[in-house]
């Protein structure tokens, strides 16, 4: 899984106003991430502001990558607790349902809103635009466009930042 | 013109023929998590729906004319999803919410620190996280009670409205030691934590000094005790210092039940001093008495 290298180095600078990001493959999603100088109860550093947006758009290539190979075994990377569970539990479903599906993001529209006072917990909010396509072996069985509002849950471990709560909703 | 008008009519015609061949597939915009519901048929044909979304996936086999329905057990986790019922080759999509239940059902709570000393402005977080029953995060928001009952029998307590899920605040530690517990709750939920909270830094030391056995003074504090009356934790570290003719000697003690003890050269005319931390206590001039 490839991580989008640009993002990294031009989010600690994203305090301004809104840090665009146009990544160079064109299958690769532009990254918007509004400025977190408000961010609270916690300030964050910028670092931790870099980290925790790579970490989260890696769950969305890991969570493809998941979905669309049916390999739960994917996930341990940068899930854990209920969203783990939850997305094992799809990928399961899937397999037992003999389907794949893949989630190709578009365009993310990131707004950090919550970070704990101890330290422990980041939510965000993310305006995502994203392709799905269910597929029967070689078969498409159908795909949409999709625009919708996801709310993310992450808590730091030893190596990353791990998605803990993954939930989406129509804008 | 009247080539016009009939091209027309059968542009319309033929629009209708495809509505009515691919029939609209009509899922509520939103469903709450873990209720049931049926979505209506026109097909023609035998067809299967697919639901899928990061949180579930699942299938049925639809008769022509028949209404699909979904039972409590059939989606339950929130989130957005994609209906694509086949037919054949054809196949049409729709997309809908399964949204959090309404009623939460438990509370991820994080109090931190577990551990702090007494009297710190704001030194105690607490976060909760509302889920309902089947561990979707309440988005709607919900008036959290925080209550932080003290040893003593106080009791600091604050609302908060949760925002995307999270409700938050900060307290007070109280200025008496022990274990508070640190309580949120929403409706008949629930959860607590203890924090304990211990003394302070010494506030202040006094010192008595009193002949020894063999040319020795014997040096005691009193009970040392932080700015808010708390005894201080034994083990705490209470340094002696004995100044004479220039030669300074130091002897570090840690309280016991709450004093420390200790035994330096009677040397009359020495300055002795206490100290602990940045604290200073009073000096003592011996004179043999």
């Amino acid at each position: 899984m490839k991580l989008p290298g640009k993002l990294a180095a031009f989010l600690p600078f994203g305090g301004a106003i809104l840090a665009t990001v146009l990544l160079s493959a064109s299958t690769e999603p532009t990254v918007r991430v509004a400025p977190m100088d408000t961010v609270g109860p916690r300030s964050m550093e910028s670092q931790t502001q870099s980290s925790v947006i790579r970490d989260y758009l890696l769950a969305w290539q890991t969570m493809d990558a998941a979905l669309s190979q049916n390999r739960p075994d994917l996930l341990d990377a940068v899930f854990v607790g209920k969203a783990k569970e939850k997305l094992a539990e799809t990928v399961h479903e899937q397999q037992g349902l003999g389907i794949e599906t893949s989630y190709l993001p578009k365009s993310h529209d990131i707004k950090v809103v919550f970070y704990s006072p101890e330290g422990l917990s980041i939510q965000l909010l993310d305006e995502v635009e994203y392709d799905v396509n269910v597929r029967k072996g070689e078969q498409s069985l159908g795909s949409d466009h999709v625009r919708a509002r996801y709310v993310a849950v992450l808590s730091p471990t030893e190596t990353r930042w791990k998605v803990r709560v993954f939930q989406g909703g129509t804008p | 013109m009247t080539a016009r008008i009939l091209l027309s009519c059968a542009l319309v015609m033929m629009l209708a023929h495809l509505s009515a061949a691919q029939p609209e597939l009509r899922f509520p915009a939103k469903v709450e998590a873990g209720t049931a519901f049926s979505v209506p048929t026109s097909s023609s044909g035998a067809a299967t729906l697919y639901i899928v979304g990061p949180g579930d996936a699942l299938e049925r086999k639809v008769q022509p004319g028949e209404e699909i329905s979904f039972g409590t057990d059939d989606l339950h986790n929130a989130g957005h999803y994609l209906a694509v019922l086949t037919s054949g080759s054809s196949s049409q999509v729709a997309q809908f919410d399964v949204i959090a239940s309404h009623q939460p059902a438990s509370l991820s709570f994080l109090a931190k620190p577990s551990r702090l000393p007494v009297n710190r402005e704001n030194g105690i977080s607490g976060v909760a996280y509302i889920f309902d029953i089947f561990g979707n995060l309440v988005m709607k928001p919900e008036d959290v009670a925080f209550q932080l009952a003290e040893a003593t029998g106080g009791a600091q307590s604050r609302n908060a409205i949760s925002h995307d899920g999270v409700a938050f605040v900060q307290m007070n530690s109280a200025t008496k030691a022990g274990a508070a517990q640190f309580q949120a709750k929403l409706d008949s939920v629930h959860a607590t934590r203890v924090v304990e909270q211990v003394p302070g830094d010494p506030c202040s030391i006094r010192m008595t000094a009193h002949p020894g056995a063999g040319q020795r003074v014997v040096l005691q504090t009193d009970p040392v005790r932080d700015c808010n009356g708390n005894p201080v934790p034994d083990g705490t570290i209470v340094s002696f210092t004995e100044t004479y003719e220039g030669r300074v000697s130091t002897v570090d003690v840690p309280l016991k039940r709450g004093v420390a003890q200790t035994e330096l050269p009677a040397e009359n005319g020495a300055l002795i001093s206490a100290a602990a931390g940045v604290v200073l206590g009073n000096e003592i001039r011996w004179s043999g008495r």
